[in-house]
Protein backbone atom coordinates (compact mmCIF):
# COMPACT_ATOMS: atom_id res chain seq x y z
CA UNK A 1 0.00 0.00 0.00
CA UNK A 2 1.15 3.40 -0.53
CA UNK A 3 -0.29 5.78 1.68
CA UNK A 4 -0.42 10.02 1.22
CA UNK A 5 -1.15 12.34 3.33
CA UNK A 6 -3.29 15.24 1.18
CA UNK A 7 -4.82 17.23 4.52
CA UNK A 8 -3.02 17.05 7.99
CA UNK A 9 -4.59 19.73 9.80
CA UNK A 10 -7.43 19.79 12.41
CA UNK A 11 -10.82 21.23 12.69
CA UNK A 12 -10.30 24.39 10.14
CA UNK A 13 -8.36 25.36 7.01
CA UNK A 14 -5.18 27.29 8.12
CA UNK A 15 -3.59 28.59 4.77
CA UNK A 16 -0.61 31.02 5.67
CA UNK A 17 2.77 31.36 5.41
CA UNK A 18 3.45 30.39 9.07
CA UNK A 19 1.90 26.98 7.73
CA UNK A 20 3.42 25.62 4.44
CA UNK A 21 5.55 22.99 5.67
CA UNK A 22 3.07 21.15 7.98
CA UNK A 23 -0.14 22.48 5.30
CA UNK A 24 -3.19 24.04 6.05
CA UNK A 25 -5.69 21.31 4.62
CA UNK A 26 -8.31 19.52 6.93
CA UNK A 27 -8.15 16.08 6.88
CA UNK A 28 -7.77 13.40 3.69
CA UNK A 29 -5.31 10.00 3.32
CA UNK A 30 -5.27 8.81 -0.23
CA UNK A 31 -4.48 4.96 0.54
CA UNK A 32 -3.66 2.97 -2.62
CA UNK A 33 -3.28 -0.67 -3.18
CA UNK A 34 -0.53 -2.63 -5.09
CA UNK A 35 -3.63 -3.02 -7.63
CA UNK A 36 -4.23 0.90 -7.82
CA UNK A 37 -7.25 0.29 -5.59
CA UNK A 38 -8.06 3.83 -4.50
CA UNK A 39 -9.25 4.61 -1.00
CA UNK A 40 -10.02 7.94 0.25
CA UNK A 41 -9.92 8.48 4.04
CA UNK A 42 -11.94 11.49 4.52
CA UNK A 43 -12.74 14.71 2.45
CA UNK A 44 -11.62 17.56 4.23
CA UNK A 45 -9.99 20.53 2.03
CA UNK A 46 -7.05 18.16 0.73
CA UNK A 47 -9.14 16.32 -1.29
CA UNK A 48 -9.58 19.05 -3.70
CA UNK A 49 -5.64 18.59 -4.80
CA UNK A 50 -6.24 14.87 -4.33
CA UNK A 51 -8.27 15.18 -7.61
CA UNK A 52 -5.42 16.18 -9.69
CA UNK A 53 -3.29 12.81 -8.59
CA UNK A 54 -6.59 10.47 -9.48
CA UNK A 55 -5.53 9.25 -13.14
CA UNK A 56 -9.05 9.58 -15.93
CA UNK A 57 -8.88 5.89 -15.95
CA UNK A 58 -9.35 5.31 -12.42
CA UNK A 59 -13.57 4.81 -12.51
CA UNK A 60 -14.44 3.30 -9.00
CA UNK A 61 -13.13 5.36 -5.80
CA UNK A 62 -14.23 4.36 -2.20
CA UNK A 63 -14.35 7.49 0.35
CA UNK A 64 -14.50 6.55 3.74
CA UNK A 65 -15.53 9.10 6.66
CA UNK A 66 -14.82 8.83 9.95
CA UNK A 67 -17.20 11.41 10.96
CA UNK A 68 -19.50 14.32 9.63
CA UNK A 69 -17.81 16.96 11.33
CA UNK A 70 -17.62 20.13 9.14
CA UNK A 71 -13.60 19.50 8.86
CA UNK A 72 -13.72 15.67 7.51
CA UNK A 73 -16.62 16.44 4.57
CA UNK A 74 -15.78 20.35 3.41
CA UNK A 75 -14.05 19.20 0.67
CA UNK A 76 -16.23 16.63 -0.64
CA UNK A 77 -18.02 19.10 -2.94
CA UNK A 78 -14.52 19.53 -4.55
CA UNK A 79 -13.67 16.17 -5.62
CA UNK A 80 -13.36 16.11 -9.60
CA UNK A 81 -14.35 12.59 -10.03
CA UNK A 82 -17.70 13.50 -8.58
CA UNK A 83 -18.08 15.77 -11.33
CA UNK A 84 -17.35 12.72 -13.86
CA UNK A 85 -20.14 10.93 -15.06
CA UNK A 86 -17.28 7.60 -15.79
CA UNK A 87 -17.22 7.40 -12.14
CA UNK A 88 -18.36 5.63 -9.77
CA UNK A 89 -18.01 6.91 -6.13
CA UNK A 90 -18.66 4.67 -2.48
CA UNK A 91 -19.21 7.07 0.14
CA UNK A 92 -19.07 4.74 3.86
CA UNK A 93 -19.23 6.69 6.75
CA UNK A 94 -21.40 6.24 10.34
CA UNK A 95 -24.66 6.04 10.57
CA UNK A 96 -26.45 8.02 13.93
CA UNK A 97 -28.93 6.20 16.20
CA UNK A 98 -31.50 7.91 14.16
CA UNK A 99 -30.48 9.22 10.82
CA UNK A 100 -28.47 7.22 7.95
CA UNK A 101 -25.67 8.12 6.53
CA UNK A 102 -27.57 10.07 3.47
CA UNK A 103 -29.77 12.41 5.71
CA UNK A 104 -26.84 13.24 7.81
CA UNK A 105 -24.08 14.07 4.96
CA UNK A 106 -26.99 15.86 2.73
CA UNK A 107 -27.56 18.42 5.71
CA UNK A 108 -24.35 20.14 4.59
CA UNK A 109 -24.51 18.96 0.56
CA UNK A 110 -27.38 21.10 0.01
CA UNK A 111 -28.89 24.69 -0.19
CA UNK A 112 -28.15 26.87 1.53
CA UNK A 113 -25.09 25.58 2.43
CA UNK A 114 -23.57 24.11 -0.81
CA UNK A 115 -25.09 24.59 -4.14
CA UNK A 116 -25.64 21.44 -5.43
CA UNK A 117 -27.21 18.61 -4.50
CA UNK A 118 -26.27 14.92 -3.80
CA UNK A 119 -28.53 13.63 -6.47
CA UNK A 120 -27.34 15.79 -8.93
CA UNK A 121 -23.70 14.90 -9.22
CA UNK A 122 -22.98 13.21 -12.23
CA UNK A 123 -21.26 10.35 -11.00
CA UNK A 124 -22.60 7.12 -9.58
CA UNK A 125 -23.06 7.94 -6.52
CA UNK A 126 -23.50 5.16 -3.64
CA UNK A 127 -23.63 6.11 0.22
CA UNK A 128 -23.27 2.95 2.79
CA UNK A 129 -23.67 2.96 6.29
CA UNK A 130 -20.39 1.64 7.14
CA UNK A 131 -20.66 -1.37 8.99
CA UNK A 132 -19.08 -2.11 12.54
CA UNK A 133 -16.36 -5.20 12.01
CA UNK A 134 -14.65 -5.71 8.72
CA UNK A 135 -15.48 -5.83 5.23
CA UNK A 136 -13.60 -5.30 2.02
CA UNK A 137 -13.24 -2.86 -0.64
CA UNK A 138 -11.81 -4.68 -4.10
CA UNK A 139 -8.24 -5.67 -2.52
CA UNK A 140 -7.92 -3.94 1.07
CA UNK A 141 -9.27 -5.30 4.00
CA UNK A 142 -10.96 -2.88 6.21
CA UNK A 143 -12.04 -3.28 9.48
CA UNK A 144 -14.31 -0.42 11.77
CA UNK A 145 -14.84 0.25 15.06
CA UNK A 146 -16.61 3.13 16.90
CA UNK A 147 -14.37 4.90 18.95
CA UNK A 148 -14.21 8.13 21.69
CA UNK A 149 -15.06 11.63 19.94
CA UNK A 150 -17.62 13.74 20.62
CA UNK A 151 -20.74 11.86 18.14
CA UNK A 152 -20.70 8.92 15.65
CA UNK A 153 -17.18 8.43 14.78
CA UNK A 154 -15.45 5.50 13.69
CA UNK A 155 -11.22 5.02 13.21
CA UNK A 156 -10.34 2.47 10.30
CA UNK A 157 -7.99 -0.20 9.88
CA UNK A 158 -6.77 -1.26 6.30
CA UNK A 159 -5.10 -4.11 5.20
CA UNK A 160 -3.38 -5.53 2.63
CA UNK A 161 -1.82 -8.62 3.43
CA UNK A 162 -0.19 -8.68 6.59
CA UNK A 163 0.25 -5.07 6.33
CA UNK A 164 -1.66 -2.39 8.26
CA UNK A 165 -2.50 1.52 8.25
CA UNK A 166 -4.29 2.53 10.94
CA UNK A 167 -6.60 6.25 10.68
CA UNK A 168 -7.63 7.88 13.89
CA UNK A 169 -7.78 11.17 13.10
CA UNK A 170 -10.03 12.62 15.66
CA UNK A 171 -9.58 10.51 19.21
CA UNK A 172 -9.70 11.11 22.60
CA UNK A 173 -8.62 7.75 24.45
CA UNK A 174 -7.38 9.86 27.32
CA UNK A 175 -10.63 11.06 27.66
CA UNK A 176 -11.45 10.85 31.45
CA UNK A 177 -9.20 8.85 32.46
CA UNK A 178 -7.19 9.65 36.13
CA UNK A 179 -3.60 8.43 34.05
CA UNK A 180 -3.03 7.46 30.78
CA UNK A 181 -2.27 5.25 29.23
CA UNK A 182 -4.73 2.67 30.70
CA UNK A 183 -4.49 -0.79 29.79
CA UNK A 184 -5.06 -1.78 25.97
CA UNK A 185 -8.39 -3.37 26.91
CA UNK A 186 -9.89 -0.59 28.61
CA UNK A 187 -8.45 2.15 25.78
CA UNK A 188 -10.29 3.24 22.97
CA UNK A 189 -9.21 2.18 19.37
CA UNK A 190 -6.54 -0.69 20.93
CA UNK A 191 -8.05 -3.24 18.73
CA UNK A 192 -8.09 -1.20 15.81
CA UNK A 193 -4.62 -0.02 15.86
CA UNK A 194 -2.72 -3.12 17.84
CA UNK A 195 0.44 -3.56 15.38
CA UNK A 196 -0.05 -1.09 12.69
CA UNK A 197 2.34 -0.67 10.39
CA UNK A 198 1.48 2.71 10.19
CA UNK A 199 -0.26 4.77 12.89
CA UNK A 200 -2.20 8.36 12.04
CA UNK A 201 -3.28 9.65 14.90
CA UNK A 202 -5.19 13.04 16.42
CA UNK A 203 -2.21 14.96 18.04
CA UNK A 204 -3.93 18.05 18.07
CA UNK A 205 -2.72 19.71 21.59
CA UNK A 206 -0.04 20.47 23.69
CA UNK A 207 -0.45 19.43 26.91
CA UNK A 208 -1.59 22.90 28.48
CA UNK A 209 -4.28 23.13 25.95
CA UNK A 210 -5.84 19.68 26.48
CA UNK A 211 -6.04 20.75 29.84
CA UNK A 212 -8.28 23.34 28.96
CA UNK A 213 -10.44 21.58 26.36
CA UNK A 214 -11.06 17.47 27.71
CA UNK A 215 -13.78 16.03 26.01
CA UNK A 216 -13.36 18.12 22.78
CA UNK A 217 -12.59 14.63 21.03
CA UNK A 218 -9.16 15.24 20.57
CA UNK A 219 -5.65 13.85 21.89
CA UNK A 220 -2.17 15.89 22.62
CA UNK A 221 0.95 14.81 21.35
CA UNK A 222 2.11 13.09 24.51
CA UNK A 223 -1.17 11.02 24.04
CA UNK A 224 -0.80 9.83 20.89
CA UNK A 225 2.60 8.80 22.01
CA UNK A 226 1.25 7.12 24.78
CA UNK A 227 -1.35 5.22 22.42
CA UNK A 228 1.05 4.22 20.14
CA UNK A 229 3.57 2.17 22.68
CA UNK A 230 -0.06 0.38 23.77
CA UNK A 231 -0.54 -0.58 20.90
CA UNK A 232 2.88 -1.72 19.47
CA UNK A 233 2.62 0.60 16.21
CA UNK A 234 5.70 0.72 14.64
CA UNK A 235 5.41 4.19 13.14
CA UNK A 236 3.06 7.11 14.08
CA UNK A 237 2.51 10.04 12.73
CA UNK A 238 0.96 13.06 13.96
CA UNK A 239 -1.93 14.29 12.18
CA UNK A 240 -5.13 16.82 12.65
CA UNK A 241 -2.88 19.81 13.54
CA UNK A 242 -4.17 22.54 15.73
CA UNK A 243 -5.38 25.39 13.12
CA UNK A 244 -3.45 27.80 15.88
CA UNK A 245 -0.20 25.65 15.80
CA UNK A 246 2.21 27.15 13.47
CA UNK A 247 5.33 25.51 11.63
CA UNK A 248 7.53 26.52 14.30
CA UNK A 249 5.18 25.78 17.13
CA UNK A 250 4.95 22.71 15.71
CA UNK A 251 8.33 21.69 15.28
CA UNK A 252 8.88 22.63 18.94
CA UNK A 253 6.70 19.76 20.24
CA UNK A 254 8.20 17.73 17.88
CA UNK A 255 11.92 18.60 19.70
CA UNK A 256 10.09 17.65 23.16
CA UNK A 257 9.14 14.05 21.71
CA UNK A 258 12.61 13.68 20.59
CA UNK A 259 14.76 14.97 23.46
CA UNK A 260 12.33 12.63 26.02
CA UNK A 261 12.75 9.11 26.20
CA UNK A 262 13.35 6.75 23.25
CA UNK A 263 10.34 5.78 21.63
CA UNK A 264 10.12 1.90 20.69
CA UNK A 265 8.43 3.06 17.41
CA UNK A 266 9.24 5.72 14.60
CA UNK A 267 7.90 9.29 15.22
CA UNK A 268 6.95 10.86 12.24
CA UNK A 269 5.28 14.57 12.51
CA UNK A 270 2.51 14.40 9.32
CA UNK A 271 2.94 16.57 6.96
CA UNK A 272 1.22 17.35 3.52
CA UNK A 273 2.57 15.59 0.83
CA UNK A 274 4.09 12.96 2.95
CA UNK A 275 4.20 9.42 1.17
CA UNK A 276 4.53 6.17 3.18
CA UNK A 277 5.39 2.50 1.72
CA UNK A 278 2.90 0.32 4.11
CA UNK A 279 4.67 -3.35 3.47
CA UNK A 280 4.48 -6.69 5.03
CA UNK A 281 6.89 -6.62 7.88
CA UNK B 1 -7.32 -9.45 25.90
CA UNK B 2 -9.71 -7.88 23.98
CA UNK B 3 -10.61 -4.21 23.74
CA UNK B 4 -13.80 -3.10 25.26
CA UNK B 5 -16.54 -1.56 23.62
CA UNK B 6 -16.14 2.32 23.25
CA UNK B 7 -19.51 2.71 24.81
CA UNK B 8 -18.35 0.38 28.22
CA UNK B 9 -14.83 2.24 28.26
CA UNK B 10 -16.89 5.63 28.32
CA UNK B 11 -19.13 4.16 31.19
CA UNK B 12 -16.74 3.32 33.09
CA UNK B 13 -14.81 7.01 32.61
CA UNK B 14 -17.99 8.48 33.52
CA UNK B 15 -19.32 5.58 36.57
CA UNK B 16 -15.21 6.64 38.11
CA UNK B 17 -16.26 9.96 38.56
CA UNK B 18 -19.71 9.63 40.18
CA UNK B 19 -20.61 9.51 44.17
CA UNK B 20 -23.60 7.23 42.86
CA UNK B 21 -22.51 3.37 43.20
CA UNK B 22 -22.35 1.97 39.74
CA UNK B 23 -21.99 -1.86 38.72
CA UNK B 24 -20.99 -2.55 34.81
CA UNK B 25 -21.74 -6.13 33.23
CA UNK B 26 -21.21 -7.38 29.84
CA UNK B 27 -24.06 -9.06 27.83
CA UNK B 28 -22.94 -12.47 29.96
CA UNK B 29 -23.47 -11.08 32.85
CA UNK B 30 -19.42 -10.74 33.66
CA UNK B 31 -18.71 -8.18 36.50
CA UNK B 32 -16.15 -5.38 34.06
CA UNK B 33 -16.02 -2.95 36.57
CA UNK B 34 -17.65 -1.36 39.71
CA UNK B 35 -17.13 1.82 41.25
CA UNK B 36 -15.31 3.41 44.59
CA UNK B 37 -18.96 4.09 46.04
CA UNK B 38 -19.94 0.98 44.95
CA UNK B 39 -16.83 -0.67 46.67
CA UNK B 40 -17.68 0.20 50.05
CA UNK B 41 -21.36 -1.34 49.52
CA UNK B 42 -19.80 -4.37 48.55
CA UNK B 43 -16.71 -4.49 51.26
CA UNK B 44 -14.20 -4.90 48.33
CA UNK B 45 -12.27 -3.12 45.65
CA UNK B 46 -12.51 -4.02 42.76
CA UNK B 47 -8.68 -3.90 41.65
CA UNK B 48 -8.72 -6.92 43.98
CA UNK B 49 -11.63 -8.63 43.09
CA UNK B 50 -11.52 -8.01 39.22
CA UNK B 51 -13.52 -9.28 36.69
CA UNK B 52 -15.92 -12.31 37.58
CA UNK B 53 -18.27 -14.43 35.83
CA UNK B 54 -22.21 -13.51 37.20
CA UNK B 55 -22.52 -16.86 38.72
CA UNK B 56 -19.91 -16.12 41.31
CA UNK B 57 -20.74 -12.35 41.81
CA UNK B 58 -24.84 -13.09 41.73
CA UNK B 59 -24.10 -15.39 45.02
CA UNK B 60 -20.66 -13.59 46.20
CA UNK B 61 -23.22 -10.74 47.78
CA UNK B 62 -25.27 -13.14 49.40
CA UNK B 63 -28.57 -11.28 48.26
CA UNK B 64 -31.76 -12.00 50.35
CA UNK B 65 -34.85 -10.28 50.36
CA UNK B 66 -36.19 -8.82 53.31
CA UNK B 67 -37.00 -12.28 55.34
CA UNK B 68 -33.62 -13.06 54.95
CA UNK B 69 -34.49 -15.50 52.35
CA UNK B 70 -31.52 -16.08 49.51
CA UNK B 71 -32.39 -14.67 46.46
CA UNK B 72 -31.65 -16.37 43.03
CA UNK B 73 -29.42 -14.96 40.64
CA UNK B 74 -32.27 -14.63 38.20
CA UNK B 75 -34.37 -12.64 40.31
CA UNK B 76 -31.65 -9.84 40.62
CA UNK B 77 -32.65 -6.69 38.90
CA UNK B 78 -29.62 -6.46 36.80
CA UNK B 79 -29.79 -10.72 35.75
CA UNK B 80 -33.67 -9.51 34.58
CA UNK B 81 -32.37 -6.65 32.63
CA UNK B 82 -29.75 -9.11 30.77
CA UNK B 83 -32.54 -11.43 29.74
CA UNK B 84 -34.96 -8.64 28.96
CA UNK B 85 -33.01 -5.65 27.68
CA UNK B 86 -35.28 -3.48 29.66
CA UNK B 87 -34.54 -1.82 33.11
CA UNK B 88 -35.33 -2.89 36.43
CA UNK B 89 -36.11 -2.40 39.67
CA UNK B 90 -35.64 -3.99 43.08
CA UNK B 91 -34.94 -4.00 47.16
CA UNK B 92 -32.50 -6.11 48.38
CA UNK B 93 -29.84 -7.38 51.19
CA UNK B 94 -26.08 -7.85 50.30
CA UNK B 95 -23.67 -8.87 52.65
CA UNK B 96 -20.43 -7.06 51.55
CA UNK B 97 -17.26 -9.09 52.38
CA UNK B 98 -16.29 -6.45 54.56
CA UNK B 99 -19.23 -8.82 56.44
CA UNK B 100 -21.55 -5.85 56.96
CA UNK B 101 -25.60 -6.57 55.69
CA UNK B 102 -26.61 -3.33 53.68
CA UNK B 103 -30.36 -3.28 51.87
CA UNK B 104 -30.14 -1.90 48.39
CA UNK B 105 -32.35 -0.47 46.32
CA UNK B 106 -31.36 -1.37 42.84
CA UNK B 107 -31.95 -0.12 39.41
CA UNK B 108 -30.53 -1.62 36.48
CA UNK B 109 -30.57 -0.66 32.68
CA UNK B 110 -29.44 -2.23 29.43
CA UNK B 111 -26.38 -0.72 27.91
CA UNK B 112 -27.48 -0.28 24.18
CA UNK B 113 -24.75 0.90 22.21
CA UNK B 114 -24.33 2.05 18.18
CA UNK B 115 -26.33 0.40 15.82
CA UNK B 116 -28.34 -1.03 18.40
CA UNK B 117 -25.69 -3.49 19.74
CA UNK B 118 -26.63 -4.65 23.44
CA UNK B 119 -23.38 -4.64 25.15
CA UNK B 120 -24.47 -5.46 28.65
CA UNK B 121 -26.51 -3.28 31.63
CA UNK B 122 -25.31 -1.05 34.61
CA UNK B 123 -26.88 -0.93 38.35
CA UNK B 124 -27.09 1.83 40.14
CA UNK B 125 -26.50 0.33 44.39
CA UNK B 126 -28.53 3.09 46.30
CA UNK B 127 -27.53 2.05 49.85
CA UNK B 128 -31.08 2.58 51.50
CA UNK B 129 -30.24 2.99 54.69
CA UNK B 130 -27.91 5.68 54.72
CA UNK B 131 -29.44 7.74 52.38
Amino acid sequence: MKVTLWGTRGSLPSAGPETVRYGGNTSCVEVRGEDGTLIVLDAGTGIRRLSHAVEPDVRRIHILLSHLHMDHIQGFGFFEPLHRSDAEVHVWGPPSTTHDLRTRLTKYLSPPLFPIRLRDLPCRLFLHDVPMGGFTVESLGVHCALVCHPGPTVGYRITQGSAAMVYLPDHEPALGARSFPLPADWTSGADLARDADLLIHDSQYTDAEYAQRPGWGHSAVRHAVAFAGVVRARRLVTFHHDPGHSDDVLDALVDKIRRGSPLPFEFIPGQEGMTFEVTTR
Amino acid sequence: MAQKEIEIILMRQLASYLSVPIFVVDPEGTLLFYNEPAEALLGVQFDEAGEMPMSEWATIFKPTDDQGRPLPPDSLPLVTTLKTVAPARGALWITGLDGVPRRLDVVSFPLVGQGHRVLGAAAILWDINSK
